[in-house]
């Protein structure tokens, strides 16, 4: 992790930059679930959501060890080699 | 915190004059809150019956986090304690609390032996119970509630919790830290959040930003200014960190610096340079010893690239415009057509190679000061190439027969110009004994020409105006006007390579009070 100081009169929030959205799903969808209650049943849901919808993809669940910390680097590089889209379940 | 383990000692205002120490040589209760907090308001009551019952035998410490917020406790609580003063919040910093209410109980000698955070009743009906030995507290516990989460403390509010952290650790940076994930390119990063003039940044991490500050003897928090158009604060510590992304070393700091004051004023008007369409920028101008021991290019290419100090030190004054200002193409950057000098211009003058005074000394400084000038152009270095003439006259003739090209030949006392001369011209001029003054008046009398010249015409409507040439009188109409409304509008310097007949123009923009006026400033610490 490289640490910077803001160049500017820091009156906007940092941002970050999002992917290009495609406007379609396709490929390998990744399913992460964070690890708190009842994330898992959210992700059930969608996931019989997506496949009925979008029968051409193919659905990849994963889960973070605790939802108190960031996912390891490991679990993220894994994620992202295998995957086109990635959707993080909240909870609680 | 560990019990037994020594609680931070402090000394905090009462808001009544006095103030109060801790360790006192007493058992006390330290307990921090703040007004905007109902959790707080729910326990003052009980620190207002603790201390009435215990006050004798133990020190109340009862700290709230800010100015305002303490006076409204102490109308709304008229408590038996004074509500001490952290509106600074050092203590609360270095109590390393997250919540308040955060009670801790210390003896004698300042050691914990017991926290409490938020309000549970069972808990401090406890403790109340432990300390008071005959003195019972006087509360109708009952009807106080059983649990309160309790709310954020302002030392870790995001916003300050870094300047906290900053200033406990002695550290002179204040700015936000931002940081970088391992995964993302840190270079691609500074790119996404605009922070570049599109070339590469270096990342100003808080090790760089620290080397670049022994540069200067200044405070990092001094204020230089404020740039428009968000009108934001132009710290040290700011100018700093554009000068670490643009390139620099710290010993370029000093003139970074001054180059900024001086584009902060009101008669350089930095906001119109950035927000005319016609595409104007500074150029900047250093004499003096300064010029050497930062090793700036004065001579061969002195306008070009390939001179770090003259690279970097335009770039920084640049983006500190861009980020710190906010002024950025598209916003309030508003060039039709932009222009490479944006990037970075920066050259000093080749004084000694100048047979005249220097421009600093001919601006009212000493020969000996180190000294930053900022010309606005919109065109140029245009070049001026004269291999032919071998006297001054004709030289100088050149001069303005190139130069009724700024803004555009018959736009006359529109705008002023800086003048490039190179060592070859200054020998030609020299030998004729031509001074700046003798320059400049054939400058101005080669371009002058009559007003009816300078009319709008089927040629071009630039010029005089049909209508208002035509309501004058046949004297005033055979008026003659040279390009530039006062000789001092041409601005003169010595630079570049021995060998080349070739001198250089910075076409100026809307001077004076409607435009910009060129300023010099003296960098005092050189």
């Amino acid at each position: 992790m490289t640490t910077i100081l803001d160049p500017t009169n820091e009156r906007v929030p940092v941002t970050r930059q999002l992917s290009p959205r495609t406007g379609e799903i396709s490929g390998n969808v990744a399913l992460l679930d964070i690890s708190k209650p009842r994330g898992n049943v959210l992700l059930d849901q969608l996931e019989a959501l997506l496949s009925e919808r979008l029968p051409g993809i193919r659905i990849q669940r994963y889960a973070k060890p605790t939802f108190t910390k960031p996912a390891p680097d490991a679990l993220k590089a894994e994620i992202f080699e295998n995957n086109d889209f990635l959707i993080e379940a909240l909870a609680d | 915190m560990q019990s037994g383990e020594a609680l931070p000692a402090f000394l905090l205002a009462d808001g009544e004059g006095g103030e109060k120490s801790f360790p006192s040589g007493r058992p006390a209760i330290v307990c921090f809150v703040k007004d905007d907090c109902p959790t707080c308001h729910v326990v003052m009551p009980v620190l207002d019956a603790m201390h009435q019952a215990l006050g004798a035998q133990i020190d109340f410490f009862v700290a709230g986090q800010t100015s305002e917020g303490n006076r409204a406790l102490t109308d709304t609580f008229a408590p038996s304690f004074p509500v001490l003063d952290d509106a600074s919040l050092k203590v609360s910093f270095a109590y390393d609390i997250d919540t308040v209410p955060s009670l801790f109980l210390a003896d004698e000698a300042g050691a914990l032996r017991q926290a409490l955070v938020g309000f549970v009743r069972e808990e401090w009906q406890a403790l109340a119970q432990s300390l008071s030995e005959d003195a019972a507290v006087d509360l109708d516990w009952s009807s106080l509630p059983e649990w309160r989460p309790g709310c954020g403390s302002l030392s870790v509010d995001p916003l300050i919790a870094d300047r906290l952290r900053a200033e406990a650790e002695n550290s002179p940076l204040r700015a936000r830290k931002i940081e970088i994930a391992s995964a993302d390119d840190e270079f691609e990063f500074m790119f996404d959040q605009g922070f570049s003039d599109g070339l590469p940044l270096v990342p100003p991490t808080p090790e760089r930003v620290l080397r670049m500050l022994s540069g200067t003897r200044r405070d990092p928090q001094e204020v230089l200014g404020v740039m428009p158009p968000n009108m934001g604060d132009v710290t040290v510590e700011k100018a700093a960190i554009n000068a670490v992304m643009a390139g620099c070393r710290p010993e370029y700091l000093p003139v970074i610096l001054t180059a900024l004051e001086a584009l902060l004023t009101e008669e350089y008007n930095i906001h119109g340079v950035m927000a005319t369409t016609m595409g104007a920028s500074p150029v900047m101008v250093v004499n003096g010893p300064i010029r050497e021991r930062i090793g700036m290019n004065m001579k061969l290419g002195a306008l070009g690239q390939g001179n770090r100090a003259n690279a970097t030190i335009g770039r920084a004054v640049r983006l500190a415009v861009r980020n710190i200002g906010g002024a950025q193409p598209g916003g309030t950057e508003r060039s039709t057509l932009g222009n490479p000098m944006k990037f970075t211009m920066c050259f000093a003058e080749h004084e000694e190679r100048n047979p005249w005074e220097p421009l600093h000394v001919e601006r009212g400084f000493n020969a000996e000061d180190s000294v930053v000038t900022l010309f606005t152009m919109t065109s140029g270095p245009t070049l001026i190439v004269d291999q032919d003439s071998r006297t001054a006259g004709q030289l100088a003739g050149s001069f303005g027969l190139s130069l009724e090209a700024a803004f555009h030949p018959k736009a006359h006392f529109a705008t002023d110009v800086l003048l490039v001369v190179c060592p070859e011209h200054v020998d030609t001029l020299t030998r004729d004994g031509y001074s700046k003054a003798d320059i400049r008046a054939r400058i101005q009398e080669v371009t002058a020409r009559p007003l009816e010249e300078l009319v709008e015409n089927e040629t071009s409507a630039v010029g005089f105006k049909k209508a208002a040439f035509e309501a004058m009188d046949p004297d005033a109409r055979k008026r003659v006007l040279p390009k530039f409304k006062t000789p001092d509008d041409i601005h003169l310097v010595v630079a570049g390579a021995e060998a080349g007949k070739f001198s250089g123009a910075f076409h100026g923009w809307a001077t004076g009070e409607i435009g910009s006026i060129s300023v010099s400033k003296k960098i005092e610490e050189v």
